[in-house]
This record gives structure tokens, C-alpha cells and sequence, in this order.
């Protein structure tokens, strides 16, 4: 907006008028960074919704005994907030909003190899949510399996399963769809002279995560299709009493299920992987082991599903099989962890609000991945099995990790999204009580999680008192930082002063264009450079 | 690059078209490698009631339709050496042979479950409940499998009709073919998934 407005060809993305209006151009747009917003509203309007739900938990948590609700509505409130937060937020979340804005400009390309596709992705994410809300709704009842739709539970329930499972069914193919346009699109669409190992590390990460997305989700896919037989005509694959096997399910489930984990954190770690580097001015220390252990982290990630399943019943060959991967799959996450605080040593540190988000997540990523490995670890996890260590364990990873990651990048690119700034000091404000919230939430959860407290449960002991009610604070804490999160974003992206094409000084190709960006990037052929983190 | 409006429209790769169908086909297997996997595992508890199971179904019409499916893809593959060649004429006859083709398919697959639930085997039935395990779960991938199958016929179908009437409008040439291609691959993994499951289900006797 700034250093081009004199060049009368250029006309911002958001600014572009094409075949259709007002709205239309919006819901029938095939820009990639349009599709990318609509993501991005989306996504915000289900964590907001998530956010409630949690809240409303976190209410109920705060005495023993029935507070603001009964167990029935408690598992229903569990349930849908697992089903929005994991299925319409943090899986989508990074690779559909930024991975869709900014995938094509770092590879120096003028949009994803299938717009269209792109275009119908969101549409049946969309259609997803839609029906994911309806099972809300619906005269049978909100569902109450939680969001792994364990059987026979799952079977038996007379609650809306069919709906829920059949949107999370949906809510796959968008996912499906969005992963094999990346992977077409980073095969042919890379600019003339960028080779795989001159990519920036964000589309590295999107390239590991899309091949999770296309191989692990038909998986889940059949699962979902199965179970929904499974209550509509008694095929008894999961049933005892005809012969199948609830074992098998969460089999199946975990198979999927597990390697989303890395759906959500590998495009999070490769947001983190674009932070650091620009705001230390120094080129990121071991491009390739960054590069590599994406891959490697989405290849072990397959083998390692049977972790969430030592105390279901497993022979105890198979169960340190599954530990011994567990803990390998940890070493690639670990070199990025190592490699990230390299990279600051002897840099020229700035210290801005995306890059002290990209700080928070590698601190709650810490202790998110190493209580991990004490999950991972067959004696401790079947003394912490289904308890609130693992809710704590999972929030740090998922919300710690690619939460602050989003809010990170949101930090990092709204800038070159919008062309406008935000208010530094308020998003500092922001963090920083999100920070104490977060933290504050989910730690003790650690702590009675090792004494027992069960997770799913909307009673417990008066000893847990205490412990529930900080966690409870925690997250009145937290949405109060949210809301100031929020807030200066939005007035940021409204209102804020101008933003130039290059605010951080960054280095890869989404900074040598105007902000926000024209409708196809590059208006000039871009220059590829050999390293992508190329500071002096 | 100054026409803005035009361009995204024009692009055209066939290659990426070709790599996404190919990434498209590789999800299509995981989806039916998972009840691969639920075979395996069921076959390997109950591989004496499998068996039995098995005696039940007509091998005959099995492979009529493993004969009639293989035809298909070979036709389907001509139309696509038709097309390649400028050969309209041909290249439409060979879409409405692999077209007759599934739907010999789809008639014969008709008669073999409406003789089932004519005996009342039909996933839900009364009957199914009261069958043993291994013959229970047998008869549930046998509708499974063979449904979802089905399924992926007439998908397939849905293409090559779209495709025949393309080749007619003559938007699809031999300049310009990726959309047969890509239907033409599509249905040759319809035909390689019903290639295994013709033994799986039909020759295990």
C-alpha cells in the first residue's frame, strides 16, 4: 500500500473487483487469500464458540458437585467443545489460513494449483460445521461420546452420533482436499529456480502436514463410515456381542487420529520456523534438519497411535513397541526446539509482539512435549491414563502449542494480510495475560491429574478444590486476554496506520510484495534467492 | 500480466491435474485399506465361517463381473488412445461400451443382493441377527465392501457420462483430454479394488 501506491497497475486483493459483488465475490472467490480469510472468520467464529464452551466447563469445575449444570449437559459441553476445537479449528486452523495466504507467495507461485478445489474445500468445510452444529440441535440430543466417538459407548448412545460423525466425515474431505492441493501445488507451482531446498521452512511444514491430511484422513473417513453402519444396521464391527471388537475402533481412530496431532503442531512449528529467523536478522541454523525432521516427524507420527491405548488392552510387546516410537518421534520435534534457540544466538533480537508469542510457544511447547514423553512412557502412563494430566498434556501441545502459534502468525502476517498495523502495547498487554491465564488454566491440571482427578468428570473431591480453582481463574484470566487479543486485531485490521510492505525486515518472498498483496502476488517475476533466510 | 481478471480461469497444467487425481487415488485406497484391515483381522478370528460364508456366493456371476470390469478398463483405455489420435467417433463408442460395461456390473451386482435379502440377508435384518459371529461379520463386509464399491461404480460412472458428453460438445479433444485421463485412472482403481475383493469374497472356498 505504501511504496507501490504509485504504480497505477497495482490493485490490493481485497480492493479487486471481479465477476462477482459484495458478497458473492467472497463466498464464489477463488484467490487463495480470499479463501484464506473466509478460513480465517470461520475458524475464529468456532473457537469463540469453543472459548464459551470451555468457560462455561471451567464454571462448572469451579465447586464440587453440580454447579451450573448436570453431568448429561457436562458431557455434552465436553463433547462439542472437543468436536469444534479438533475438527473446525486447530486441524484446519494454520495450513487452511496460512498455509492458503501464504503457501503460493513463498513458493513464488500466483495461486494454488487448483483454485477452484481450493474454493469447494472451504465450501464443504462449511457444509461440515453446518451439520457438526445441527447434531447440536437435532431431537435426539447433542452427542455425548466425547470427540473420539469411542464404541461400543458411541454405539449405544441414543444421542445424535450419526449426525456428528457424518460432519466430522465432511470436515475430513475438506481437509483431504486442502492437503492434495498443496502438494500439487509445491510440485508445479514452485517459481523458476527454487528447488525443494530453497523453499522457505513454512511450505516444508504444509508439504509434511498435507501428506498426513491425505493419507491418515481416509482412514478416520472408513471409521466414521463404519461406526455410522454400525448404529444404522448392527454390521457388529465393533460389538462383542456379534462378534467385532470396540478395540478395533480405537485402533482405527488412533490411526487417524494420532498423526492429526501433527496436522495441528507441524504447520504451527513451521509458522515459529518463519518467526524466528526475521526478527533475530539471522538465517535459521540447520535449514535442512528443520526441512527433514517435518518429514520425519510425519512419517513416525504414523506408528505411533497405540500410545493412547496401553491400559485398552494391548500385549506388552506391543506396548513398549509403541513407547520406544513414541519417544523417537520426539527427537525431530526436538531438534527444532534446539535449532529455533540457536538460531537467536548472536542475533539482533527484536523484540515484537509475533516474536514473543513465537517465545510463549516454544516455552508451553517445552513442557507440552515433555510431559508428553512421561504419557509416552508405559509405567507413568498408566498411572496418569484418562486423567487431567493428559487434558493438561494436550492443551499445552495443542492450545500452547499451535494456539499461540496461530496467534503468532496472526501477529507475524496481519500486517501483509490487511496492509494495516496494530497497536504494539496492546498486543503486548494481551499476551502477556493470556501468557498467566494459559498458564494458570491448565498447570494445575498437571498436579491433581497425578493425584488422581479423572478427566470428563464434572465432580471430584473436595481435596481438588484449590487446584480447580485456579485453573477456573486461569480461564476467566485467559478470555480476558483473548478478548484484548481480539480487540486489537480487529482495530488493527480495520483502523490501524498503514502497514509498509515490510514491516520486520523479513527476508523470504511474502515481504518483497506490497501489503496487502495484489490478486496474483507478484506483479514482477520475483527473484528466487538460494537461501530463503538471507540476512546480512 | 496486466490482464488481472483472466488469469486465474486460464491457467491450465495437466500435470498438476494428473498428480492430483493420483494423490486423489491414493486416499481411495486408505479408505479401503481400512476395511482391508477389518477383513484381515476377521478373517484371521473366523477363517472356518469366512469359508463357509463364502460357498454362499456365486462365483459365477463374481466373475462375469471380474471379466466384464477388466473389459471395461481395456475399453476405457482405448478411448483414451481414440482421443489421443483425433478419433472422435471411436473414442465415443469405447466411453459407451466401459458405460454398458458398469452397467452389466451394476445389474448383475443387482440380482446377486436382491437374491440375499430375498432370503432376508440384508445388513439390520432379522436373519443377520441371529447368525453366528463369524458368519454375521462376513456378511456385513460382504454389504460393506461390495456397497461402498458399488458406490464408487457409479461415481465413476457420473465421470465417463460427463466425459462422453464433452467429447460430443468437443471440449474434450485431443489438445485437451486431462478429464477423460483422470476418469480413465479413476476407473481403472474401481476395476483394482474389485480385483481384490473378487477373491477376497468369492474364492476363499
Amino acid at each position: 500500500m505504501s511504496n507501490v501506491s504509485a504504480n497505477s497497475e497495482y490493485v490490493s486483493y481485497l480492493d479487486h473487483q471481479g465477476k462477482y459483488k459484495g458478497i458473492m465475490s467472497w463466498i464464489m472467490a477463488t484467490d487463495h487469500k480470499r479463501i484464506a480469510l473466509l478460513y480465517m472468520y470461520s475458524i475464529m467464529t468456532f473457537f469463540i464458540i469453543g472459548v464459551v464452551l470451555g468457560i462455561m466447563m471451567k464454571l462448572e469445575m469451579l465447586t464440587p458437585g453440580e454447579t451450573i449444570m448436570k453431568a448429561k449437559m457436562y458431557n455434552s459441553v465436553f463433547t462439542l467443545h472437543g468436536i469444534l476445537m479438533i475438527f473446525m479449528v486447530v486441524i484446519p486452523g494454520l495450513s487452511a489460513v496460512f498455509g492458503n495466504f501464504f503457501l503460493p507467495i513463498h513458493i513464488g507461485a500466483k495461486d494454488v494449483s487448483f483454485p477452484k478445489l481450493n474454493r469447494f474445500s472451504w465450501w464443504i468445510f462449511v457444509v461440515g460445521s453446518i451439520m457438526a452444529v445441527l447434531s447440536q440441535v437435532l431431537k435426539d440430543g447433542p452427542p455425548d461420546t466425547g470427540w473420539t466417538f469411542y464404541a461400543p459407548y458411541s454405539t449405544t448412545t441414543s444421542s445424535n452420533v450419526i449426525m456428528a460423525t457424518a460432519a466430522a466425515f465432511v470436515l475430513g474431505f475438506s481437509s483431504i482436499l486442502t492437503g492434495l492441493n498443496f502438494i500439487v501445488t509445491i510440485h508445479q507451482l514452485r517459481a523458476p529456480g527454487m528447488k525443494f531446498f530453497n523453499m522457505p521452512l513454512f511450505p516444508w511444514a504444509l508439504y509434511a502436514t498435507a501428506w498426513i491430511q491425505l493419507l491418515a484422513t481416509p482412514v478416520i473417513g472408513i471409521t466414521l463410515l463404519m461406526l455410522i453402519a454400525e448404529r444404522a444396521f448392527h454390521i457388529g464391527f465393533f460389538d462383542p456381542a456379534l462378534g467385532g471388537d470396540p478395540l478395533l475402533f480405537q485402533h482405527l481412530f488412533w490411526i487417524y487420529s494420532h498423526p492429526a496431532v501433527y496436522v495441528m503442531m507441524l504447520p504451527a512449528m513451521g509458522v515459529i520456523t518463519e518467526i524466528i529467523p526475521t526478527f533475530c536478522q539471522r538465517q535459521i541454523y540447520g535449514y535442512k534438519a528443520v526441512a527433514v525432521s517435518s518429514l520425519a516427524i510425519a512419517g513416525v507420527g504414523f506408528l505411533v497411535w497405540g500410545h493412547h491405548m496401553y491400559t485398552s488392552g494391548m500385549s506388552d510387546t506391543a506396548r513398549w513397541f509403541f513407547s520406544l516410537l513414541t519417544f523417537i518421534v520426539a527427537v525431530p520435534s526436538a531438534i527444532k526446539v534446539f535449532n529455533w534457540i540457536t538460531t537467536m544466538y548472536k542475533g539482533s533480537i527484536d523484540v515484537k509482539p509475533p516474536f514473543l508469542y513465537a517465545l510463549a510457544f516454544i516455552f508451553l511447547f517445552i513442557i507440552g512435549g515433555t510431559t508428553g514423553l512421561l504419557l509416552g512412557s508405559v509405567a507413568t502412563n498408566v498411572q496418569v491414563h484418562d486423567t487431567s494430566f493428559v487434558v493438561a498434556h494436550f492443551h499445552y501441545i495443542i492450545f500452547g502449542g499451535m494456539g499461540f502459534a496461530f496467534f503468532a502468525a496472526i501477529h507475524y502476517w496481519l500486517p501483509k494480510m490487511y496492509g494495516k498495523m496494530y497497536d504494539f502495547k496492546m498486543a503486548n498487554i494481551g499476551l502477556v495475560i493470556n501468557f498467566i491465564g494459559f498458564n494458570l488454566l491448565y498447570f494445575p491440571q498437571f498436579i491433581i491429574g497425578i493425584q488422581g482427578m479423572p478427566r470428563r468428570y464434572f465432580d471430584y473431591p473436595a481435596k481438588f478444590q484449590p487446584a480447580q480453582l485456579v485453573s477456573s481463574i486461569g480461564g476467566f484470566i485467559l478470555v480476558t486476554g483473548l478478548i484484548i487479543m481480539i480487540y486489537t486485531l480487529v482495530k488493527g485490521a480495520r483502523k490501524g496506520a498503514p502497514a509498509p510492505a515490510n514491516p520486520w525486515r523479513g527476508s523470504t518472498l511474502e515481504w518483497q510484495i506490497p501489503s496487502p498483496p495484489s490478486v496474483e502476488n507478484f506483479d514482477e517475476e520475483p527473484v528466487i534467492k538460494e537461501n530463503p533466510y538471507d540476512y546480512k | 500480466m496486466s490482464q488481472h481478471t483472466a488469469h486465474i480461469e486460464e491457467h491450465r497444467d495437466d500435470e498438476a491435474s494428473k498428480l492430483g487425481m493420483w494423490l486423489f487415488i491414493f486416499t481411495e485406497l486408505l479408505l479401503f485399506g481400512g476395511l482391508f484391515l477389518v477383513y484381515s483381522i476377521f478373517r484371521m478370528q473366523y477363517p472356518v465361517e469366512f469359508r463357509e460364508c463364502s460357498l454362499e456366493l456365486s462365483v459365477t456371476i463374481g466373475a462375469i463381473n471380474t471379466v466384464v470390469l477388466l473389459f471395461s478398463s481395456m475399453t476405457v483405455a482405448m478411448s483414451m488412445t481414440a482421443i489421443q489420435k483425433n478419433d472422435m467417433k471411436k473414442a465415443l463408442l469405447y466411453i459407451g461400451v466401459t458405460l454398458f460395461c458398469a452397467a452389466i456390473f451394476l445389474v448383475n451386482k443387482y440380482f446377486e443382493w436382491s437374491g440375499k435379502f430375498h432370503h432376508g440377508l440384508y445388513p439390520g435384518s432379522e436373519l443377520m441377527t441371529h447368525l453366528d459371529r463369524g458368519h454375521h461379520l462376513y456378511f456385513s463386509l460382504y454389504f460393506f465392501m461390495t456397497g461402498l464399491h458399488a458406490l464408487h461404480i457409479i461415481i465413476g460412472m457420473t465421470l465417463l457420462f460427463v466425459c462422453y458428453f464433452k467429447v460430443r460438445k468437443n471440449t474434450i479433444h485431443s489438445q485437451d483430454y486431462v478429464l477423460l485421463e483422470n476418469s480413465a485412472l479413476y476407473w481403472h482403481l474401481v476395476d483394482l479394488i474389485w480385483i481384490f475383493l473378487f477373491p477376497l469374497m468369492y474364492l476363499i472356498s
